[in-house]
């Protein structure tokens, strides 16, 4: 049973220059209390795409095509209270910076009590309970209701962040790099720590990324996303290990490692293209080093085998009579 | 072996902080020594709060130390550094957006070093050396770039262009201060890569990060910083290999590497964070969160142990190799 079905997402932002295609036919089904992970740098849209699914952008970015089913009932076209309902109690979002997410003016309890407030009928004894509840569950002291923002470290930041996206329950938590701001100590333990919940709770997770070594003990799939497009998609396990894309490859081969004979890398050299007038073939090739002429001619299109998808023409050549 | 051209001898900086009800000082770094040789990287590497770039400030003049001494090329820095001193020893900061001048064009920034730094050049040779300098950090082609203004460029660009910046006084030791934390992954690799070639052209680098990976892949030693005090140094390959210190083996332990399957039984459920160092009694920084602390640990500040002749830990559980 899917909770999320994606298909052929387009989100456009208005530029002087034109339309930027931010979003470009991004389609997958995450299934119940799966974990997603979508990796891909500053600029590929991964972060707008989760506004899109999570219904939160603005102008000058709109969504325009696309569907987005969640448990069979399509959120692009929710509405007002319709929508309101969706909100916290089925899908909630943790932020990036947890410092900005949360009010500086109230404390946690109060923060959280104020979710409550306005999406169930609780009683001020119930939102009391449940909210300590939710902070055990990240290992806050309850003592912590009455702190403020200020007074939690960066990583208890982002575990309240994370108590409040559990608080009614969700079935899908939708996290933008929640570990970007934090060290490799606190990384490493809210990782252990989402993961727990999950297994306990069932939700499923939608986990944007800059930095794929994070995900990478903790997801089930993993989609690989560059300008706009995924590029590839399959198990966490497998993408690292067998890397099919050419941008994966050179990901994967970009950041040094700590075990093993030190040895030279180069990373990706280039840039991403535009996105207001995108190259005609693959939007990958004026960086790629196994790229050809086919390449350059024709966009590649995302095919499955075996539920590894890449979108690469080295990897799926085409066929001369099509 | 050759003089060091840095020597930093039992340098400690503090804060007042506080307000009116509860003051106190702020232990930022305490009792810091260490040499830098010409010709090579050393990293200092820590998570955030434990002092790492509070170093570095008071090495560029930012602030004086509270006490202990820094020799820089055989003389004495005083209170505040003079033009000579920071144009011997530049900075390349974290920011690479928030550190360039926006509405100047790239050439403006260099010529202007040169012209502070290198005052016996012509107009015509300054021009040179600025396109020699872009270039020599692989901006290319080195006239083009010059007339850009900065939002043309990239943020890997942009830090190159940090240090072509670092690089216009002849510096013999640039403090680059998280120089790629805040750049993609797939461009990362270039900038650790101008580092060395700079480190190979005779150039001494301070690389202050909170990355070990990075730190293994570019320096020839480092030294671990924990609230505010050294607690291992070494040659890199020995540190990474045999880490002493148990925050090491705590940072070793949680570097996510997707190369490695994930490794449970070394992984402590670690939910501590360093401490704010304020009004500091005797006693082993870490201990708190140390597997391996004793009474012993929380009342007297452990003294350096020499491991081998290139590494040394502040520990009182580490015994030196026989």
């Amino acid at each position: 049973m899917n909770v999320l079905e994606v298909r052929d997402l387009m989100v456009e932002y208005d530029t002087p220059a034109g339309p930027a295609q931010a979003v470009h036919g991004v389609s997958f089904d995450l299934a119940e209390g799966e974990f997603l992970a979508i990796v891909g740098e500053s600029g590929c849209g991964k972060s707008t795409m989760l506004f899109a699914i999570a219904r939160l952008l603005s102008a000058p970015a709109r969504m325009v095509g696309g569907e987005v089913r969640f448990n069979g009932v399509d959120l692009a076209r929710l509405e007002g209270e319709d929508l309101r309902q969706v909100r916290w109690r089925d899908i909630s979002v943790v932020m990036q910076s947890a410092m900005n997410a949360l009010n500086p003016t109230l404390s946690i309890g109060a923060q959280l009590a104020d979710v409550c407030r306005a999406h169930t009928d609780w009683d001020d004894a119930r939102i009391e309970a449940r909210s300590a509840e939710v902070l055990d569950m990240v290992s806050i002291d309850r003592t912590h209701l009455k702190s403020y923002p200020f007074q939690l470290s960066g990583g208890m930041r982002q575990r309240a962040m994370i108590a409040m996206a559990l608080l009614l329950e969700p079935k899908l938590i939708i996290m933008d790099e929640p570990t970007s701001a934090l060290d490799v100590v606190a990384q490493r333990s809210l990782m252990r720590q989402v993961e727990n919940l999950r297994q306990r709770l069932g939700f499923a997770v939608l986990f944007v990324t800059h930095d794929m070594s994070v995900v990478s003990h903790f997801s089930d799939r993993l989609a690989v996303m560059y300008a706009g497009e995924f590029v590839e998609l399959g198990r966490t396990r497998e993408v690292f290990d067998q890397p099919r894309h050419p941008y994966s490859v050179g990901l994967m081969d970009a950041f040094p490692s700590l075990v093993g004979e030190p040895r030279e890398l180069v990373g990706i050299p280039g840039n991403p293209p535009s996105l207001v007038n995108p190259p005609g073939g693959c939007l990958f090739a004026a960086r790629c080093p196994s790229v050809t002429d086919e390449c350059r001619q024709y966009r590649p299109e995302l095919v499955d085998r075996a539920g590894h998808a890449t979108r690469c023409h080295l990897v799926n050549p085409r066929r001369n009579d099509g | 072996m050759a003089e060091p051209i840095l020597h930093v001898e039992s340098m400690s900086r503090h804060f007042q902080v506080g307000g009116l009800r509860s003051s106190g000082i702020l232990h930022a770094s305490d009792d810091i020594t260490f040499d830098v040789y010409p010709g090579e990287i050393v990293a200092l590497v820590g998570e955030s709060g434990s002092g790492k770039s509070t170093i570095a400030r008071v090495l560029a003049g930012l602030y004086p130390p509270s006490s202990g001494r820094i020799v820089f090329e055989g003389k004495v820095l005083g209170k505040t550094s003079s033009r000579a001193v920071r144009g011997k020893m530049p900075m390349v900061f974290q920011d690479p957006f928030g550190s360039i001048n926006p509405v100047l064009r790239v050439g403006h920034a260099l010529q202007r070093s040169l012209r502070l730094h290198r005052r016996d050049l012509t107009s015509e040779a300054r021009h040179s050396e600025a396109v020699a300098l872009v270039e020599k950090v692989g901006l290319l082609p080195g006239e083009e770039v010059l007339r850009r203004f900065p939002h043309e460029l990239s943020g890997g660009q942009r830090q190159r262009l940090g240090f072509a910046q670092a690089l216009a006084s002849r510096p013999s030791l640039i403090l680059a201060d998280e120089p790629v934390s805040m750049l993609d992954v797939s461009i990362r690799i270039g900038l650790l890569n101008v580092m060395r070639d700079l480190r190979d052209d005779g150039v001494s680098l301070l690389y202050i990060t909170h990355d070990l990976a990075s730190a293994r892949y570019v320096a020839d030693r480092m030294m671990v910083l924990y609230a505010g005090r050294i607690v291992e140094e070494g040659r890199t390959d020995d540190v990474i290999s045999r880490p002493a210190h148990p925050y090491t083996r705590l940072l070793m332990a949680t570097a996510p590497d997707p190369r490695l399957p994930l490794d449970t039984s070394s992984d402590v459920e670690d939910l501590g964070e360093p401490p704010r160092v304020i009004n500091p009694g005797p006693g082993c920084r870490f201990a708190p969160r140390c597997p391996l602390a004793t009474d012993h640990c929380r009342a007297a500040t452990p003294e350096f142990v020499e491991i081998t002749p290139h590494q040394r830990a502040a520990c009182f559980a580490v015994n030196p190799a026989p």
